[in-house]
């Protein structure tokens, strides 16, 4: 398996990092080696093999239907690096 | 594989400039779970509420935070699906869809992409020209409803609140089963009458607790569907026929000029009436789902099922097949009636130890005009079931006629009060004497000789005959005594 | 002794029972230590204010009668937690500025007992790296240095700020998480015990996720009764936690019997790897040799699938991982680069603010998640899974536990491993326990030709922690580790 830089930037656009063509050659290069060398577990017959889906045997845990958290807006956007009036708020998006 | 299921009434084609055209829906509708607290944190899942009040810091997705799901969600969907007569999956997965927008604070949505909890069911419409049309059900799955984003709060920025974010919804697809905006609208009438018998979904479009995206696409009679185009978040039932006939419009013009049509996603602007596409032209989607390492895979017994089963309530196809075997109702009115919870339940009241037909008569008749009138529910027009009771009593008694029940109705609406008082305080009782009405009889003959001649020729003028006797005595002669002792006397 | 801070946790628990000494004489020693210790670059965040307050409520307790188990214990934590009131970065730059206003269940589970917090560890950004150089608050040195050398070496990753700290003597213990062996390979490279418990064993809420199927908890300290101690308190149920596991908490200190006649160790074949150094060799060797010795039964085992561990992690790991650190995106906290619209918001930010092996990461787990390759690759690697944890089943039948070196080599210069792969073969001996959920202990066993610290590592049943004491106590007695660092940089 071997990249192109076009993928690269694919892959960059889908996980929304902005990436130089500069950083674009060189993660080419190393997530081609880094796919090339995990093509190893083609050699594992996984024919009929369930995948994993919990390490521990153990049933999913739930909760009861009832109010006990949130009511601390001022806790929310504390950190928000931009807000108004509890709002987080972002750049205009365009729907 | 989907197999269509149905054949098009060639009635419901639409007309092109050459040849006819058939529409193709298939709608997902997003209900919101009704529960006090959202899905997978504790925060409350009410509507409304101050910006970010009703969210926790898992909502938030702060670091580390982590979903713990509310069981009771869970039972709301089994109960959903079975009250759509569904498959019911004891092993569903919830899966992580991921994609960035500033109202999904954790950069995915925990849905369920594989292995929803709800299999295949079937929903039914009564449409109205007495026709029954069975739409599949796809699936069910549970998700998490995304925060919302205000966009006229500020002239270059988006305002964030997260209240909504969390919230448990169920979305119900739908196969491509539906051939109108008619089918359309009476499916999401119908589903949201389900889920609200079942107490799993309150319907209120207006805030957003259910909300259809729609499918619409168009092709020739016979041939094979066409490309699609998505109508997202449509949120009430008219905009939901509304979308559907200007998009198949659109669709089919464009076609017709040698177009094709592009597959996407469409906005619906209730102001124009008019679909538009998004403008924020997305590049395909890859939302790269995958299992929630987070969750455990959701499990749960047969027996559980089960149990959730034998506290269904009745459902409105059951309620409407007892209606119509109890009362005799048709099947348009008793589909009509149980649409409703509420009204059925009023007709039922009013109906209990009464004569059905006479009940049926005004409940359909008198009260569903006068809520047609005010646009409200039959249960809030003004009328208790006990005061229409009590009406329908007096007439069975024979204390009023039918004439004299209607003003009194009138009454009740206006005043309010007991039938039984308002008729003795008025002196609306209906005359039963016949020697009273045998002197208002006699008293029209002999006003009236030339009538009496024509009525030897032409019986059926006995009717006018009847009518002044009644004037006379202000209706409330008993129709039957009038009519009898006018034939008498007139030696019909 | 000449410091208190150069006490293990259990001396300076018996010195606070005997009130030999104040809780607030300990973290006074600690933070001396601390500040003394700037050049190893161990702490992003020193809280010396919030110590000193925690050690006078601890006295007052003291004075009480109510002591918890870790009262007056000073502890350094791992920045990947998250400190209610006190800067929480990952070692990220993505995290600027972000100050907590929760707890994370461990850290709230030994404040409870009474520890005091000294401050926030370094480690790799966001846990992913094995040397500590991916941190954005640049590397942490290794306290310990090749014979006859100042080049700095690595603490090893991600915990390196913890196994530097203790290491160090700037605190007793320090907790750590391990996705890969963020735990054990630091604790092999500096010559401490680190401790991987089950998963499901310590809770994960509060904690920044890198991994959520393969993370988990556990504490470095400098012997195998601290860890004992400290897991003892860090674990235990949390509702808020749906893979935490809800079972009783054995008092895994009483599991320190020193006798293990009778037990049966394996040991695999598979790790016996080409071209492995002769150091390791001898010294797994020797580490068979003293439980021997000590009446255990040494049975030779097969883990047929050990070779594929390490690439179906990184597949499973970087796709857990893309999706884990899609919330940092500027909007809610942390780093925000203003972009014209909130693409370009996201991608600036997220630019700036992962360094370059995480976003090697995301990217990677962002492709294999991507349309048509999701079975190919992370659907594969859950398959391969299953049956890594199958060989372990099986081979759990018949044995106790399993001993194994700790890593493939000793510490490695800082800038010496350019290549990923050849970083990421640092994990060889650790990842799968991580990708079989089990609990794994690395011992401070002997010293390398350089003179510095190597490891062995016991691998356990689920839940059977109290093996891994019990054989790990053993071990440790047997090794005789008790080499230092040399103090160079006070």
């Amino acid at each position: 398996m071997s990249f192109d830089s076009a993928t690269v930037q694919k892959i960059a656009r889908l996980a929304r990092i902005a990436i130089s063509d500069d950083e674009a050659e060189k993660l080419q290069g190393e997530l081609s080696a880094i796919l090339g060398w995990v093509e190893m577990l083609n050699e594992v017959d996984v024919e009929g093999v369930a995948p994993m889906t919990s390490v521990t045997p153990m049933t999913l845990k739930k909760r009861r239907d009832e109010v006990t958290d949130g009511g601390y807006a001022e806790k929310v956007t504390a950190n928000a690096p931009e807000s108004d009036e509890h709002f987080f708020v972002v750049p205009k998006v365009v729907e | 594989m989907y197999e269509e299921a149905r054949e098009t009434d060639p009635k419901k084609y639409i007309a092109g400039a050459a040849g006819d055209w058939e529409l193709v829906v298939g709608l997902e509708v997003h209900a919101q779970i009704s529960s006090k607290s959202k899905l997978f944190s504790g925060a409350s899942a009410e509507y409304g509420g101050e910006p970010n009040d009703h969210v926790s810091i898992v909502d938030a997705a702060m670091p580390g935070m982590l979903p713990v799901i509310n069981e009771f969600c869970v039972r709301q969907a089994v109960k959903t699906g079975l009250g759509l007569k569904a498959q019911i999956n004891l092993r569903s997965v919830f899966d992580r869809k991921n994609y960035f927008y500033p109202d999904l604070p954790q950069g995915y949505q925990i849905s369920q992409f594989k292995d929803p909890i709800v299999g295949p069911g079937t929903v039914l419409l009564d449409m109205k020209d007495g026709a029954r049309v069975e739409i599949g059900i796809e699936r069910l799955h549970m998700e998490q409803d995304a925060g919302k984003s205000i966009h006229d709060q500020h002239p270059s920025k988006t305002y964030v609140d997260l209240n909504r974010s969390g919230v448990a919804l169920m979305e119900i697809v739908s196969l491509p089963d539906i051939r109108s905006s008619e089918e359309a609208r009476a499916y999401v009438t119908k589903l949201r009458s389900i889920l609200r018998y079942l107490g799993t979904c309150d319907g209120n479009m207006e805030e957003g607790s259910m909300r259809a995206d729609v499918n619409v696409s168009v092709r020739r009679p016979g041939d094979p569907f066409g490309t699609r185009c998505e109508i997202k978040n449509v949120n009430s039932i008219r905009y939901v026929g509304q979308a559907i006939e200007y998009e198949a419009r659109r669709q089919i013009d464009i076609l017709e000029e040698g177009g094709s049509i592009d597959q996407e996603t469409r906005l619906f602007d209730p102001k124009s009436g008019k679909t538009r596409a998004m403008r924020s032209k997305e590049e395909a989607h890859d939302y790269r789902y995958f299992p929630d390492p987070d969750l455990l895979p959701l499990e749960f017994t047969r027996e559980w099922v089960d149990e959730i089963a034998a506290e269904l309530p009745e459902l409105p196809d059951e309620k409407r097949a007892r209606l119509m075997s109890d009362y005799g109702l048709s099947a348009y009115d008793a589909g009509v009636l149980v649409a409703d919870q509420a009204s059925s339940a009023y007709f039922e009241k009013v109906a209990t130890g009464r004569n059905a037909k006479l009940a049926v008569n005004w409940v359909m008749g008198d009260l569903s005009a006068s809520a047609n009138e005010k646009n409200v529910g039959l249960d809030q027009v003004g009328i208790s079931p006990d005061q229409l009771g009590g009406l329908i009593d007096l007439i069975e008694d024979k204390t009023i006629s039918g004439k004299i029940a209607k003003d009194v109705f009138e009454i009740l609406l206006a005043e309010g009060g007991d039938p039984r008082t308002i008729v003795e305080d008025k002196g609306l009782k209906q005359v039963t004497d016949t020697g009273a009405i045998e002197a208002a009889v006699d008293e029209v003959i002999a006003a009236n000789p030339d009538k009496v001649a024509e009525v030897r020729e032409k019986p059926r003028m006995a009717g006018w005959f009847v009518g002044q006797v009644m004037k006379a005595t202000g209706g409330k002669a008993n129709p039957k005594a009038v009519n009898d002792i006018l034939k008498a006397k007139l030696g019909l | 002794m000449s410091k208190l801070s150069d006490l293990t946790i259990a001396g300076m628990r018996d010195g606070l029972a005997g009130k030999s000494f104040s809780a607030t004489e300990l973290a006074e020693s600690s933070i001396t230590a601390i500040e003394a210790a700037r050049d190893l670059n161990a702490f992003v965040t020193e809280a010396p204010e919030k110590a000193l307050e925690m050690a006078r409520t601890s006295d007052a307790r003291i004075a009480k009668g109510e002591a918890g188990p870790l009262e007056g214990i000073p502890l350094g934590i791992k920045d990947l937690y998250c400190t209610e009131g006190t800067l929480t970065t990952a070692s990220s730059h993505i995290l600027d500025g972000f100050v907590p206003g929760y707890e994370s269940t461990v850290t709230a589970n030994l404040w409870g007992d009474g520890a005091v917090m000294l401050g926030k560890l370094a480690c790799d950004e966001f846990a992913m790296g094995s040397s500590n150089e991916t941190s954005y608050y640049g590397n942490v040195i290794n306290p310990w240095r090749n014979r006859g050398s100042n080049k700095p070496l690595v603490p090893g990753g991600s915990s390196g700020g913890s196994s530097a700290a203790v290491a160090a003597r700037l605190c007793p213990g320090a907790t750590a998480t391990d996705t890969g062996g963020s735990i054990r390979q630091p604790a092999a490279f500096t010559g401490t015990v680190g401790i991987k418990p089950t998963y499901g064993r310590c809770s994960r809420w509060g904690i920044a996720a890198f991994a959520s199927s393969l993370d988990q908890a556990g504490p470095i300290t400098r012997t195998v009764r601290d860890a004992a101690i400290m897991l003892r308190s860090m674990a235990g149920h949390d509702p808020k936690d749906s893979t935490s596991v809800d079972i009783a908490l054995p008092d895994f200190e009483a599991a320190l019997t020193g006798d293990i006649r009778g037990m049966k160790i394996g040991i695999p074949k598979e790790y016996r790897m080409d071209g492995m150094k002769a150091e390791i060799e001898t010294l797994w060797t020797q580490g068979i040799g003293w439980l021997k010795d000590a009446g255990a039964e040494i049975i030779d085992i097969s883990l047929p699938h050990t070779k594929y561990a390490l690439p179906a992690y990184y597949i499973v790991a970087n796709a857990e991982a893309s999706s884990n650190l899609a919330r940092y995106d500027g909007v809610k906290y942390g780093l925000r680069e203003q972009g014209v619209d909130i693409t370009e918001l996201y991608e600036k930010t997220r630019a700036a603010g992962f360094g370059a092996e995480v976003k090697r990461r995301i990217l990677m787990g962002t492709y294999v998640l991507s349309a048509g390759y999701y079975d190919a690759y992370y659907l594969r690697a859950q398959k391969v899974r299953t049956l890594i944890k199958r060989d372990f089943e099986q081979v759990f039948e018949t044995i106790d536990t399993i001993l194994t070196p700790s890593t493939p080599t000793a510490a490695f210069a800082a800038g010496e491993k350019t290549d990923p792969i050849d970083m990421y073969l640092n994990d060889i001996f650790t990842v799968t326990v991580n990708m079989s959920g089990l609990p794994a202990i690395s011992i401070p066993a002997g010293l390398s030709s350089e003179g510095t610290p190597l490891g062995l590592q016991l691998i356990g049943k689920a839940f059977d922690e109290e093996t891994l004491f019990r054989v790990g106590g053993v071990l440790e007695e047997a090794a005789g580790f008790d080499a230092a660092p040399e103090n160079w940089w006070a």
